[in-house]
């Protein structure tokens, strides 16, 4: 916005910066509804089920009709609520999903702001992600989604100190925390192969995981585990606020395949620096990537039983904090000795 | 008024507005969230003064972790309001001077700058070439890597601390040996017996 300002001036920066931003809400909203639906989808086949295949040719619009439904239903609030808080949550998940795709460069300079802290920014972002489950389990005045949200909080911020290990390391490869220069750094001669994915595969088995259990995508969504807490947090939900927590939950998933995606998949760049892949748009091979990534998400839902919740809290502090913490200074090491570090 | 004079003046209000409620709301839930929303705004100042490394980490770690375990706890515990307004003559006057010592000190500060118009002129300013958090690292590993050690120290004895005052160790409870789990076999699990007809084993 910085370079608009100075060509345009501030009035019509601002302008284009809106335009910008609502461009990419509506792309975003669009692509959220049909993840939603490919979810249940792939969810389906595998169970030899059809999964939606009602509204539109092969149930395509059936997310479009779940948003008409949940808009025309009544809210209900339980009398023993906390109005204000109880209305403020869902408010909080889906204004802070959306917020974190201001940084998140989805080809070369198209980002609505290029800060220097990017990734900063989306760990800050996401590290919030867990208020509106708080707040939403506690204004409930209810015991399921209390518990629902007293099991998140430790789960959310137990697996944010792996991530943020993970991002370390391939920070110190890049030596910068801007997320442009994180895809360019992984420009190589090998084409994918010299995507981060690969000189550091167990910090990304290690970042998909641990996005799994952020996000409280199954095998982790111990959250609202339907068998033993009925929905959890969103028990006392309904219509528009129940479809606001949805689409925060579903915008928080894109953002981290997004987020796998730039820094280990290599962004916006084609597989191969070879004619028939540049000459696809950086964009698409964007997009392509992010759908591998969720395509990982549902198989993974599909596939894997829930753990229990003291599994849950083994894997994340006794097996992945160890193991990041020490590739952090393995990587930083091995950097360093062989001054391969990006250098000043 | 340029536009940062603009958030400065609507972050500030924000910012004190909700500093007030965090006294004032009567529930603690409610004081917690305006503490959060104050950190934000905190933030926002933060990153109007160009120091956005400063910003993220404020968020990262008060918003995203200090403030979560905070809420945690003021939701567990059950306060009683008219206990806790009880003793609210008796420790007046403490607070009084406590407030007091805080204002003279913060005025101390503010003074500075009447006495010594030049004292600003101290602070070292960045080398615009290099990005925050560069400027930061360099520092902070280099000439304050003692300093920097030591905090790391005392926060890692806290934290020792904290946990050798909770642990107890129970012996009458299942516990799950995941690698004892991992590390059974086929033999060891399984043993396959003739069984006669109705005898049993």
């Amino acid at each position: 916005m910085a370079d608009d300002i100075a060509s345009y001036g501030w009035a019509l920066a601002l302008g284009i910066t809106i335009l910008k931003s609502l461009l990419l809400l509506v792309a975003l909203l669009v692509f959220v509804a049909f993840i939603l639906l490919a979810d249940r989808k792939i969810w389906a086949a595998v169970q030899l089920r059809r999964g939606p295949n009602v509204v539109g040719p092969f149930g395509l619009f059936q997310s479009f009709a779940d948003l008409l439904k949940f808009i025309l239903k009544e809210p209900t609030i339980p009398a023993g609520a906390n109005k204000g808080v109880f209305l403020l949550a869902p408010l909080v998940t889906a204004t802070l999903a959306l917020a974190a795709w201001a940084v998140l460069p989805v080809m070369d300079g198209w980002a609505i702001a290029n800060i220097n802290v990017g990734v900063l920014y989306i760990f800050a972002i996401s590290s919030l992600g867990v208020y509106g489950v708080i707040m939403g389990g506690w204004a409930s005045n209810s015991k399921y989604p209390f518990l629902g949200a007293l099991r998140s909080a430790a789960q959310m911020v137990s697996y944010e100190v792996s991530i943020g290990f993970v991002v370390i390391t391939v920070l110190l490869c890049v030596g910068s925390l801007n997320l442009s220069d994180v895809v360019n750094a992984q420009r190589g001669n090998y084409g994918m192969f010299s995507w981060f994915w690969l000189p550091l595969f167990p910090m990304f088995v290690i970042f998909f995981i641990s996005a799994l259990a952020e996000t409280n995508r199954p095998p982790f969504d111990l959250v609202e585990a339907e068998s033993e807490l009925v929905a959890g947090f969103m028990v006392e939900y309904g219509s528009t606020p129940y479809m606001m927590f949805m689409l925060g939950e579903y915008v928080a998933i894109v953002t981290m395949c997004a987020l796998t995606t730039i820094l280990f998949l290599g962004g916006w760049l084609p597989p191969f620096d070879v004619a028939p892949f540049t000459w696809v748009p950086g964009v698409v091979w964007f997009v392509i990537k992010t759908c591998l990534v969720f395509f990982m998400f549902s198989m993974v839902k599909a596939f894997v039983p829930r753990y229990r919740y003291d599994q849950l809290m083994r894997l994340g502090w006794k097996v992945f904090l160890p193991i990041s913490l020490f590739m952090v200074v393995a990587v930083a090491g091995v950097l360093q000795f062989t001054g391969w570090a990006p250098g000043h | 008024m340029s536009v940062a004079q603009i958030f400065f003046y609507l972050f500030s209000a924000v910012m004190i507005g909700s500093a007030v409620m965090v006294i004032v709301a009567r529930n603690p839930v409610h004081s917690v969230l305006f503490l959060i929303l104050a950190f934000v705004n905190a933030a926002g100042l933060f990153l109007l003064m160009g120091a956005e490394f400063l910003a993220m980490i404020l968020i990262v770690v008060y918003v995203g972790a200090v403030a979560v375990l905070f809420l945690f706890v003021v939701m567990m515990l059950d306060v009683d309001f008219a206990e806790l307004k009880q003793g609210f003559a008796k420790h007046l006057p403490l607070g009084i001077i406590l407030g007091l010592i805080l204002f003279i000190e913060l005025a101390m500060v503010i003074g500075t700058y009447l006495v010594s118009p030049d004292a600003t002129h101290s602070i070292p300013t960045l080398d615009p070439s290099v990005s925050n958090t560069e400027a930061l690292g360099r520092v902070l590993y280099t000439d304050y890597i003692y300093y920097f050690q030591t905090a790391g120290l005392v926060l890692l004895v806290a934290m020792i601390g904290a946990i050798v005052l909770t642990l107890h160790h129970r012996t009458n409870v299942k516990r799950q040996n995941i690698a004892a789990q991992v590390a059974r076999t086929k033999e060891t699990a399984m043993d396959v017996r003739k069984v006669a007809p109705g005898q049993g084993l």
